[in-house]
């Protein structure tokens, strides 16, 4: 090609190309386009931590549950974030349960985060909702459970990722009716998280025609959980604890508190299955769950943690999410615009079970199907097939938007 | 149900009895590591052939003769010589490859590397890396333009595609679409890119040159949860009138008109429809269908599905000879 150009030509054409690139280079101030700004999202991270004791070792929470799901989001958004100049940020700050969690909230709004994912109790969630509210801050609850924070005590900045107790126990429950096993015993702990549990598991039993035959409440007497004749002891006493109650098909097991439930399955005065927080349990998440491309997240989780992905590292991470999601599809970093935009009809995020999960309108709880598993795989998923709904058969799960108690204000 | 109207349908093609072209399609199947092969004219299995752990993405050399295979569990695409049936090499794909596509000239394989946020160009002659290319989280589907200078990627989690210059190999443009993009099918006259996002149930139409969405096609199927309708695989008739698309758990394949964007047909094959094929002669489409562990053959005549054969476990993608 060159060699067809004239020589005095070649020559011109070398000389103005030098130009033009002298010019770009000297003008490059004003003339070059200015590189994208990106923006920093700052999410924070505010849990309630103590070690804590459960009667199996294979329970012990690991020291980062849900923070590390929280993490790998944020690197998931940040890949994204590349092609869409944003950079997400994430800081953590542990008090202790039923700490203050006032004080460490108003540090993160401080530091400039106006996206705090909470793992706390419903009572310390209360104390900073109205705070929230009032700063533009929105919230996003991966770890209370209770039906309380999403009917009475709902607010309008708080967004539950974590499913209710009454969700979980009605997934649980439609499994079981549509296993025909209705006949069931209900074995509660003496704490209040067991009750609430407890409550969770009649109003399930009601709403799909399970029969409760009888109820116990398992005292926590506050002596050792382990010890060395341990074994024996835990045998003779869950025998003896179940010995008089009358026929049933399952047994349903409410210890949140992690004081007896786990000694229940093979130790009962006849041979039934058990359901609950021991044996079949009801999750948001499965380390197992391989379904719905599920094995992609659990092998990412997996790589970048070494240890396997829980229920609470699955809502941190949806959480963490569905701000990526919200700041991706709305350009921006308006703590006020993601709120009306993750309220709205367009959002839903993608975590991996098979459906897009949206948020109840009336009390912004997340829709989610939930996994019924035992300690080794996915035993089932629901809502159970044939559990109909005019809006979303997610919807069968918990309470429904005709009870619900929730003005969000 | 579906048993008796398979069977009728396989009654009615035996009385019509419309002769095919003979084609060689090659399906994978991602449960049992096999490679079905089939012969489209008979719609009979010819052989099983075993392959790598997790079969997914499958390709053929232009002339026929090597079938490219991701298996996705070894972290490698083998190579299948289609005389022998042999495994005869494999190529450096990075980890986990679940899809790919090979450029108009025969000579590079554009590999997704799910695990790693990569695509990863191959020369398959001399099977050395020609780039790794950073893309979103969980990149699926791979499409390249006739003319094979832009590649586009989808991410699953970023819910993006991703607009490659094959030249480069740098990303150039980054068009949003529907949640979790599995797949990116270019037309034949490359003026669009149609992309299908299997959560947020919808086709993204993208004009390549303005490299945006210009429209985006929903699904409704009478009887059917919108949550079940969750669109994959994406064939384009060569004379890019129509436009296939698979629906993955809705079990059935829509047929788009490519000018209205309207879905004109719902056809209904086996379960968990999947990925789809055109045989060369463009008689034929033959859908993936996983959960049912069968392939439909659909006569793109009459758009009805003419007959459903059983494969392996868990059949994925399938590629048809050239000739």
């Amino acid at each position: 090609m060159t060699s067809a150009v004239p020589g005095t030509l070649a020559a011109f054409l070398c000389f103005f190309s030098l130009t033009v690139n002298f010019s770009d280079a000297t003008g490059q101030e004003t003339v070059a386009k200015p590189e994208k700004e990106t923006t920093e999202i700052k999410i924070g991270y505010l849990r309630a931590y103590a070690p804590q004791l459960t009667l199996s070792m294979l329970d012990l929470p690991p020291r980062d549950e849900g923070v590390a799901g929280a993490e790998v989001a944020i690197g998931d958004n940040n890949t994204t974030g590349k092609f869409t100049n944003q950079k997400f940020s994430l800081d953590v700050t542990e008090i202790k349960p039923e700490g203050d969690a006032v004080r460490a909230f108003e540090d993160l709004i401080a530091k400039g985060d106006r996206y705090v994912v909470a793992d706390l109790s419903a009572r310390q969630l209360l104390s900073i909702a109205d705070i929230a509210r009032d700063k533009g801050v929105l919230i996003f609850n991966v770890g209370a459970t209770d039906d309380s924070l999403r009917e009475e005590d709902c607010r309008i900045n708080v967004f539950h990722i974590a499913p209710t107790r009454s969700m979980l126990a009605d997934a649980l429950a439609q499994y079981l009716m549509v296993k025909k096993w209705p006949n069931w015993v209900l074995l509660y702990g003496s704490h209040e998280q067991d009750h609430l549990y407890a409550d969770a598991l009649r109003r399930a039993a009601t709403r799909f025609g399970g029969q409760i035959v009888a109820e116990k409440e398992f005292k926590d007497t506050g002596t050792a959980r382990r010890t060395d004749t341990g074994a024996t002891q835990i045998q003779q006493q869950i025998s003896v604890f179940t010995q008089d109650l009358p026929e049933h098909d399952v047994v349903l097991v409410a210890d949140e508190s992690e004081v007896f439930g786990t000694y229940v399955p093979y130790r009962t005065w006849t041979p039934r299955l058990v359901a609950g927080t021991a044996g079949l349990v009801a999750s948001s998440w499965h380390p197992a769950s391989e379904q719905w491309g599920g094995i992609q997240m659990q092998s990412r989780f997996l790589k970048t943690t070494s240890r396997r992905m829980l229920s609470k590292d699955m809502s941190a991470w949806t959480a963490v999410r569905a701000v990526g999601e919200a700041t991706t599809r709305t350009k921006g970093d308006d703590a006020k615009k993601i709120g009306d935009y993750i309220r709205s009809d367009d959002f839903s995020v993608a975590a991996f079970k098979g459906q897009k999960l949206t948020f109840r309108k009336w009390n912004l709880q997340l829709r989610q199907p939930i996994l019924l598993g035992d300690t080794k795989s996915v035993v089932s998923t629901s809502p159970q097939e044939g559990y109909l709904h005019q809006v979303s058969e997610l919807d069968t799960l918990g309470v429904d938007q005709p009870e619900t108690k929730c003005a969000l204000k | 149900m579906q048993k008796r109207a398979c069977a009728f349908a396989i009654l009615a093609a035996g009385l019509t009895g419309s002769p095919a072209s003979a084609y060689t399609a090659y399906v994978s199947n991602e449960k049992d590591n096999t490679m079905t092969v089939v012969d489209t004219a008979t719609m009979q299995v010819m052989k099983t052939v075993e392959v790598g752990q997790r079969p997914r993405g499958i390709t053929i050399s232009h002339d026929g003769k090597l079938v490219y295979l991701c298996a996705s569990d070894d972290d490698t695409v083998q190579i299948i010589d289609t005389a022998t049936l042999e495994i005869v090499g494999t190529l450096p794909s990075g980890p986990d490859p679940e899809l790919f596509v090979l450029s108009p000239d025969g000579k590079t394989l554009y590999v997704a590397n799910e695990d790693d946020n990569l695509v990863t160009a191959i020369d398959v002659e001399s099977k050395q890396v020609l780039a790794e290319i950073p893309v979103g989280v969980e990149p699926e589907g791979m499409g390249v333009s006739p003319d094979g200078k832009t590649m586009v990627n989808t991410s699953e989690t970023t819910s993006m595609a991703h607009f490659i210059d094959t030249g480069t190999h740098e990303v150039t443009d980054n068009v949003l679409v529907d949640t979790r993009p599995r797949f990116a099918e270019f037309k034949p006259d490359g003026s669009q890119v149609w992309v299908s996002a299997e959560v947020g149930g919808t086709v993204s139409v993208i004009d390549n040159a303005k490299r945006e969405v210009v429209k985006k096609i929903q699904f409704a199927i009478q009887g059917l949860r919108a949550e079940t309708i969750q669109p994959v695989g994406i064939a384009i008739s060569a004379d890019g009138k129509k436009a296939y698309v698979a629906l993955g758990p809705a079990n059935h394949v829509a047929v788009i008109n490519t000018d209205t964007y309207e879905v004109e047909k719902y056809i209904l094959v086996g379960q968990r429809v999947w990925h789809l094929a055109f045989t060369p002669d463009q008689k034929t489409l033959i859908s993936t269908n996983g959960n049912s562990n069968d392939i439909t053959f659909i006569d793109t005549a009459t758009d009805d599905p003419v007959q459903s054969l059983t494969v392996g476990q868990q059949p994925w993608g399938v590629v048809i000879s050239p000739k």
